[in-house]
């Protein structure tokens, strides 16, 4: 079905059964923990941050293919990045998948609108903001837990 | 006759095709296909007798109740009380002061918590609950646990989903004040032995609360028989509206309960100095309570009495026989909760694809099924999946819905397998 296929494109299905990035990267100094509880979908983000760059992010825990090929995603194009840069692409992230604001988008970000496709399916927007939504409170360093709900 | 062609005949009778017609939603598409509504177990669609009853409320006969004189009141009132009468046979209850109209099965569970709960509780005391529950038979009691300091005791099950019932005889004491209890467990089915498990309560000199949401539709209810103190359902799940339900309390235990909200219609006499409070049941009644909703619970009990018990429960047995055997077909499926004793409810998994997604691909074929962890997240820890999909029958499921859960399930075996 074609609209199953603007979902769950080759991209996301790859990064959902071959997560990047994932397991706690050593060195970290920045970890937050994600919740949905409407799935049960539960991640934990770490970054090591130094010198105002993100030099690695990584993930762990259990979710479905959205989030987690979303949180897999954003771990690849995070890592390298200016803090300031990383918090700006969670912005955009935010209105891709949201359709809140239709800009084109730049190269960075291009990859990430294999996920636009959430756009028509509300419920499901949840799943792919978790783990970045996760991974602001880790740069924000909150020790609370983050809910998508 | 033999008891299979007996049971064929039974089945043969239930007219699902009639039963269906009945239902307005199920005549309308969903994504341009038809429904398979198989998510009975979270709420039950409304058949047209239910839908007309509330409209009716509203067009023909709407006052506050218990207050006017006036014609358009009195009327209300008496349309209200009847409901109480026809909860009371639907349960078999032994009066209709024993039915307390509530929110649903969640405000019931917390109504005995803070009535019963917080008169009879003291520290030390031990409130037992099952591993099964639904979290609306936890919460109230770990409130209950942080305030008065009273014990939580959790009854655990096998492998199969069955309440391992050596353990649970062990576990009560002298301590055990109350064993809050499913009747059907809403994530794997299971139909508890509540009979046994109240003799047992009772004879170590606890109460039995019955959280019969799931229960009610599907296996039906004799409180007497059962001898439960207090049983708790909601109408949604029993084809009524959103929003109403009651209480069963035994009529002696009632009479002892303090009120648990303040308002009005729950009052005799009230002055700055001292207020009066109503019997049972006004006495649990503050405010003004879903007037339409409770007309509507009304039709919705006229509507599931007039069916034929034996062939419901023949076509549900049906429907879960087939189902679990279309299901178990598939490749890389689990079922979760295999107990023999079950009601018309399959929870499963897949071993290649999150039930989020399986959901959003069923929903694409207009199949419609629970996704998540069914508020019983104890349940998702000990089976340690974090959640399920759950397919779930009520009066109007037939075959034809579990076929396009099956058909559903190939395209999600090509996505993700």
């Amino acid at each position: 079905m074609s609209e199953l296929r603007d979902l769950y494109q080759e991209v996301i299905l790859d990064h959902s059964r071959s997560p990047r990035n994932f397991g706690h990267h050593e060195p970290s100094n920045r970890e937050a923990k994600g919740h949905n509880p409407l799935c049960g979908d539960k991640f934990k983000v770490y970054a090591l941050v130094k010198d105002g760059i993100v030099k690695d992010v990584s993930f762990e825990g259990r979710g479905c293919a959205i989030s987690t090929a979303s949180a897999s995603l954003m771990t690849e194009l995070l890592k390298g990045l200016f803090e300031k840069d990383a918090r700006k692409m969670f912005e955009r992230f935010h209105d891709v998948v949201t359709g809140d604001k239709d800009e084109e988008l730049d190269s960075a970000l291009d990859k990430l609108n294999v996920l636009a496709g959430v756009r028509g399916y509300p419920m499901r927007v949840k799943c792919a903001t978790l783990a970045w939504h996760t991974l602001k409170a880790a740069l924000d360093d909150t020790d609370d837990t983050v809910v998508t709900e | 006759m033999s008891d299979i062609a007996s049971r064929t005949n039974t089945l043969a009778r239930f007219d699902v095709a009639a039963i269906r017609g009945q239902f307005p939603i199920l005549q309308r598409p969903s994504h341009g296909k038809p429904v398979a509504f198989l998510d009975s177990a979270a709420s039950a669609q409304k058949p047209q007798s239910v839908i007309d009853a509330v409209a009716e409320t509203y067009e023909t006969q709407y006052a506050n109740v218990h207050r006017g004189v006036y014609e358009l009141s009195e009327r209300t009132s008496m349309a209200y009380e009847a409901v109480r009468g026809k909860t009371k046979g639907l349960i078999n209850a032994a009066h209709d002061d024993e039915i307390i109209f509530t929110s649903g099965t969640t405000e019931s569970i917390n109504l005995v918590a803070q009535s019963w709960g917080r008169a009879n509780l003291g520290p030390g005391d031990e409130v037992l609950i099952t591993e099964m529950e639904h979290h609306s038979n936890i919460v109230p009691w770990q409130l209950l646990r942080d305030e008065l300091g009273i014990v939580l005791k959790v009854v655990p099950f096998d492998e199969d989903g069955v309440l391992i019932m050596d353990a649970f005889e062990k576990m009560l004491s002298n301590r055990s004040k109350l064993v809050s209890v499913v009747q059907v467990s809403n994530a794997l089915g299971t139909i508890l032995p509540i009979r046994e498990i109240t003799a047992l309560a009772h004879a170590a000199g606890a109460l039995v609360l019955v959280d019969g949401a799931q229960g009610i539709p599907h296996v039906g209810t004799d409180v007497r028989a059962i001898n439960c103190d207090f049983y708790a359902f909601s109408g949604h799940k029993l084809y009524g509206p959103s929003g109403i339900g009651a209480l069963y309390g035994k009529r002696d235990v009632l009479a002892e309960l303090p009120p648990w909200k303040g308002g009005g219609d729950m009052i005799l006499s009230v002055t700055f100095e001292k207020t009066e409070f109503a019997a049972p049941p006004h006495r649990f009644e503050a405010g003004t309570p879903n007037i339409a909703g409770t007309i509507g619970l009304g039709a919705a009990v006229d509507w599931f009495v007039s069916l034929d018990p034996e062939g419901l429960a023949a076509h549900e047995d049906d429907l879960l026989a087939y189902g679990t055997e279309r299901l178990s077909d598939v490749p890389g499926l689990r079922i979760v909760g295999t107990a023999p004793d079950k009601a018309a409810v399959i929870s499963f998994v897949l071993d290649y694809a999150h039930p989020h997604d399986i959901g959003t691909v069923l929903d694409q074929y207009g199949v419609a099924v629970r996704t998540g962890h069914h508020c019983a997240q104890p349940v998702m820890d000990h089976f340690n999946v974090p959640a399920t999909v759950r397919a779930s029958f009520g009066a109007y499921s037939n075959r034809g819905d579990i076929d396009s859960l099956i058909e559903a399930l190939v395209e999600v075996q090509e996505l993700f397998g």
